[in-house]
């Protein structure tokens, strides 16, 4: 019976869903100011393209905000992709809905050249409302033969080998794995310009890569039969952040040991320094806050409140939890305060960290940031 | 065989769970939502998918596949009508297409190049997905032994096809190829987001140009603006020769080419990483090559027709294996497909080709039926809509104008869109003029970006190999694969050259001063000079070596060009310039004029925004140009107006806004 409904439903959406979403986005998306998005449109964009992470993510929490919202209003993901997700942000900046018919959803690729100066960054955080944030994970694999190599926790025995691995470039998320690496004293080649963490992988898998890392939902998906097949170990996780902003065990690999971890049993790596602070600074910039949704600073402050109480119900469904391991693995969704709190980690590191990375690409991979 | 054992009783349940009515009207949905999306240029399986993913999630699995399978299946069908109708590249897969299609309409065989055109796509698509059905349970390993440097010596025998589409002068094609290979690199680096060409005060061109904005440019452009400056219709002979069942007799009669073709499909498109967008270029090489007589390509032969046709909606298929044995899309409609799966609930990945083998079988044949709906439906069509062509293309200009302007603004929706499609633009109706190879052109631009990255990569780990020892290196890339594409490549070279001049080599060209010519071969060695210039500022080697090796060897053959031109003699074929030719010398309007038209529709759309630059544009068009009356001028411009606010609206695109909305808000489709 079930079934038979949703048919209809769908069917009869299908059909009307051009009459709709023309006479939705006509009738005109002026300022009521309200907070019933009846009959509105709800354009949420991203300023990456369709393939990718955030899309997947976004096209996860449209048609959930969809129900959630007061009024049901239709949610359209729109892409803005370019320049690495700058271009869609600069335009966003120069947004002024204030009806909350308009989100925007980033990432840490849009993160982390802000935090580094990019010349290309025209946007700026603090005008933003968050809403909504997503942490993911990641962890770095070996294969087989070199991952029984590792004394214990110690990867000093990883440091004759020459690693090679697909990144997908010195100043996006990989930041994050190049640094860690490289604290542990290995030497690690990035061979730069895949286009997706997905190729980074198929490289492993052709041998061609010997060290990869993929974030936590792709992990789960594609490198654990791998492991299973006993193609491929786990090296660590990146972990994931407590209360009290130490890092922890990621809870979705509660086995498999942290870089922190590593790098303590590690005689060449420290946990303190500004190497250690530099790397854990991109790892909150980039993991437990890595995806937000945003409102237009000009936003009123009950669209704000309704959003948050819709995405609260979101996560109080008794199928998120299921429906979202799938999709984006176990992690925090943050709201409300926890969002903010989020998104103050995410863009605000401290001055000495940049320029430790900043000075550190540069040195190492020839990029620089002017 | 095992493989028989695991395959038959899956393929079985597939079909049962296909054939049911409702999934079969969910497959049909999605076959005509896919029509009516692919016909749009510059719209494909990208468009047509978000349009029903927000209908996905909770769907039926089964009947959401059917939905999006259809979708996706026809894209490469339907494109078939802008390509050989109207000269437009509909997507990155009938590029080749439009090199036979199109001269075919001008001789007024649409209809029979089209009815070829989609027989040769639903055997591709059927071959496909009976090579599919087999093939994605022992397919693993053998994707797995294509690393990079085999995918580089594709991608190298890619570009050896400009050998044998250099046109009547091969030094002409390298030159073509060379500047197309560095616009290809314009823009930041894949590598380390070095600059080439580019700055940061115009984020566009950090971006570089997209496919969609330069096949529009190179190829429909110059040909819209060179039909419109005839007063008539497509169809030279403004009839329809012979209909349909004349092209599906040329397939028959061109049977093997069709099977080699889909083959060259199905392979290619299996390879993860390679994108689509050289397999229709390999096989129209290939077709050419393989011709006994040449004379007719690029000037009508249903040949040329075929070959491309049959591989890309094998391609299609092909496309489907990475995606679902690695999770890794091969395209970006295969990407968002992904993310339709994932939605339903299912994981692409070794465990779903292997746990739901059914679901798998689902996709593959869903695709194949898919394919016979859609070129059915397109065939029996094909009568009807071939009459485009018997129009008098003053009147269907303009409706041109409009498509490829909304298509161009979907890739980065700026303002800029529009610019760099009139500047390509201008590129192209050049390179047409003074018959330089737009085909050559275009298989640099498209295979720029992955040769580079290919190139880089395959060295990067090629030196590490060879630091742990002599024969590791060896073996990595002298692998029986990548040895055997480089044996087809140099064949592949030799031949064209031998037998390139054949096509388009018959005959005089026109020629007229020696000062045009020169002129625009100056403008191309001047770029090139300042590309190379500006490659050798760069201080990373990765994102310097290729614009600038690529750049000396563009300037080497256009060094020997100017060498050549000052010497020859006022008549010699190097100075070919159409403009002196019998069709575009003695046609009733110039050239500029005519660009000027669609020059000044962008200008109106910057200043009041697209919607109202098109419903001012096609009055004045119409009464002026076309010389129609009241009536007829304003149920036109009403019929275009009406057709872009409803595509605009169903698609939930945005049109390009101009300097008035920077001022005032206006309700949309004004925005």
């Amino acid at each position: 019976m079930k079934y038979l409904e949703t048919t209809r439903r769908v069917a009869l959406g299908l059909f009307g869903a051009g009459a709709a979403a023309v006479m939705a986005t006509s009738a005109w998306a002026g300022g009521h100011g309200g907070v019933d998005f009846g009959g509105k449109t709800i354009e949420f964009v991203i300023p990456f393209s369709e393939s990718g992470g955030s899309a997947r993510w976004a096209n996860f929490y449209a048609p959930l905000l969809s129900e959630a919202l007061p009024g049901n209003p239709t949610v359209v993901v729109r892409y803005r992709p370019g320049a690495g997700s700058t271009a869609g942000a600069n335009w966003f900046q120069e947004q002024d809905t204030d009806d909350g018919t308009l989100i925007f959803g980033t990432s840490g690729s849009t993160q982390f050249p802000y935090l580094l100066g990019d010349p290309r960054v025209r946007y700026e955080y603090n005008d933003w409302q968050v809403v909504l944030a997503s942490g993911v994970g990641g962890v770095a694999y070996l294969p087989a033969d070199l991952g029984g190599q590792m004394d214990g926790l110690d990867a000093t025995p990883l440091q004759g080998t020459d690693f090679i691995w697909g990144s997908q470039g010195a100043t996006r998320l990989d930041l994050v794995a190049n640094l860690a690496w490289k604290m542990l004293g290995m030497t690690v080649d990035p061979v730069f310009g895949i286009e997706g963490r997905g190729d980074g992988r198929l490289m492993f898998e052709r041998s061609e890569a010997n060290i990869d890392y993929q974030t936590s939902p792709a992990y789960l998906r594609s490198v654990v039969p791998m492991v299973e097949e006993g193609l491929a170990v786990p090296m660590m996780t990146w972990g994931a952040l407590d209360d009290d902003g130490d890092i922890v065990r990621d809870p979705t690999f509660p086995d498999i040991p942290t870089f922190k971890e590593v790098c303590e049993a590690t005689p060449a790596c420290s946990t303190e320094g500004d190497a250690w602070a530099a790397w854990k600074a991109f790892f909150i910039a980039g993991f437990p806050a890595q995806k937000m949704i945003f409102l237009p600073g000009s936003a009123d402050a009950d669209v704000v409140a309704t959003y948050t109480k819709a995405l609260q119900d979101i996560h109080a469904r008794d199928d998120f939890a299921e429906l979202s391991a799938k999709t984006l693995g176990i992690y925090p969704q943050m709201t409300a305060d926890g969002a903010g709190k989020a998104k103050s980690l995410a863009t605000d590191v401290p001055d000495s960290a940049k320029a430790f990375v900043v000075s550190w690409l540069e040195e190492d991979y020839g990029v620089s940031l002017k | 065989m095992d493989v028989f054992a695991t395959a038959l009783p899956a393929l079985g349940e597939a079909l049962t769970l296909i054939f049911q009515p409702q999934q079969l009207m969910y497959l049909i949905l999605g076959v005509l939502l896919g029509l009516s999306v692919g016909v749009f240029p510059g719209l494909g399986g990208i468009a047509g998918l978000s349009l029903v993913l927000p209908f996905i999630f909770g769907m039926e699995p089964v009947s959401g596949l059917a939905l999006m399978v259809g979708l996706i299946a026809v894209v490469p069908t339907s494109d078939t009508f802008a390509s050989v109708l109207l000269g437009i590249p509909g997507s990155t897969a009938s590029q080749a297409t439009v090199l036979d299609g199109f001269p075919l309409s001008k001789k007024g065989e649409a209809a029979r190049a089209l009815s070829a055109a989609f027989v040769s796509s639903l055997f591709g698509g059927l071959l496909g997905a009976i090579v599919l059905t087999f093939f994605l349970l022992i397919a693993r390993p053998l994707i797995l032994a294509f690393g990079l440097p085999e995918m580089l010596m594709i991608t190298v025998l890619g570009l050896s096809m400009v050998a044998i589409l250099a046109g009547r002068i091969p030094l002409k094609g390298v030159a073509a190829a060379g500047l197309g290979l560095l616009i290809g690199t314009i823009g930041e680096s894949d590598a380390s987001g070095s600059l080439r060409m580019a700055t940061y005060d115009i984020p566009y061109l950090v971006d570089g140009f997209k496919l969609v904005i330069v096949g529009l440019g190179i190829f429909a452009v110059p040909e819209i603006v060179a039909l419109l400056r005839q007063d008539r219709a497509i169809s030279r002979t403004g009839g329809l020769g012979s209909g349909w069942m004349r092209g599906i007799r040329d397939w028959a009669a061109n049977f093997w080419l069709s099977v080699r073709s889909a083959a060259i499909g199905v392979i290619v498109g299996v390879i993860p990483g390679l994108g689509g967008s050289v397999v229709d270029w390999i096989t129209y090489g290939f077709t050419v090559q393989g011709a006994k007589d040449k004379s007719q390509f690029g000037r009508g032969d249903i040949r040329g027709v075929i070959g491309p046709e049959s591989s890309n909606n094998a391609k299609e298929g092909g496309g489907l294996v990475p995606t679902l044995i690695f999770g890794i899309p091969g395209s970006g409609s295969m990407a968002v497909f992904l993310g339709g799966i994932a939605l339903l609930g299912y994981d692409p990945g070794p465990h779903m080709v292997r746990h739901n083998l059914d679901i798998t079988y689902t996709i593959v044949w869903s695709l194949a039926l898919a394919n016979v709906v859609g070129a059915g439906l397109c065939i029996l069509l094909s009568n009807q809509i071939a009459r485009l062509t018997t129009i008098r293309f003053t009147l269907v200009a303009p409706f041109l104008f409009t498509i490829i302007s909304f298509a161009a603004f979907q890739s980065s929706q700026s303002l800029a869109d529009l610019a760099a499609l009139m500047g390509i633009g201008v590129i192209g109706i050049m390179l047409r003029r003074f018959e330089w190879s737009r085909p050559a052109f275009l298989i640099g631009f498209v295979l720029s970006s992955q040769a580079e990255s290919f190139a880089n990569q395959a060295v990067q780990i090629a030196t590490l190999r060879f630091k742990r020892g002599f024969w590791d290196g060896m073996e990595y890339i002298g692998s029986p694969i990548a040895i055997t594409i480089l044996v087809l490549t140099i064949l592949s070279i030799v031949i064209g050259i031998r037998q390139g001049r054949q096509i388009l080599g018959s005959g005089e060209p026109p020629v007229a001063t020696r000062r045009a010519p020169l002129i625009f071969l100056l403008v191309i060695t001047a770029y090139s000079a300042i590309a190379v210039w500006d490659a050798s500022q760069i201080n990373v080697m990765r994102d310097k070596i290729f614009p600038v090796t690529v750049g000396i060897v563009t300037l080497i053959a256009c060094a020997f060009l100017i060498l050549r031109m000052s010497r020859a003699p006022v008549g010699d074929a190097v100075f070919a310039d159409l403009e002196a030719g019998e069709e575009d010398g003695a046609a009733p309007h110039g050239l500029w004029g005519t660009l000027g038209w669609f020059a000044f529709l962008l200008i109106l759309a910057s200043i009041f925004g697209f919607i109202i630059a098109l419903t001012i544009f096609f009055v004045l068009f119409l009464r002026n140009r076309a010389g129609c009356g009241w009536v007829q001028t304003l149920v036109m411009t009403a019929t275009a107006v009406g057709m872009m606010c409803f595509l605009g609206g169903v698609l939930g695109r945005d049109f390009p806004p101009g300097l008035l909305q920077e001022y005032f808000d206006l309700p949309w489709p004004f925005t």
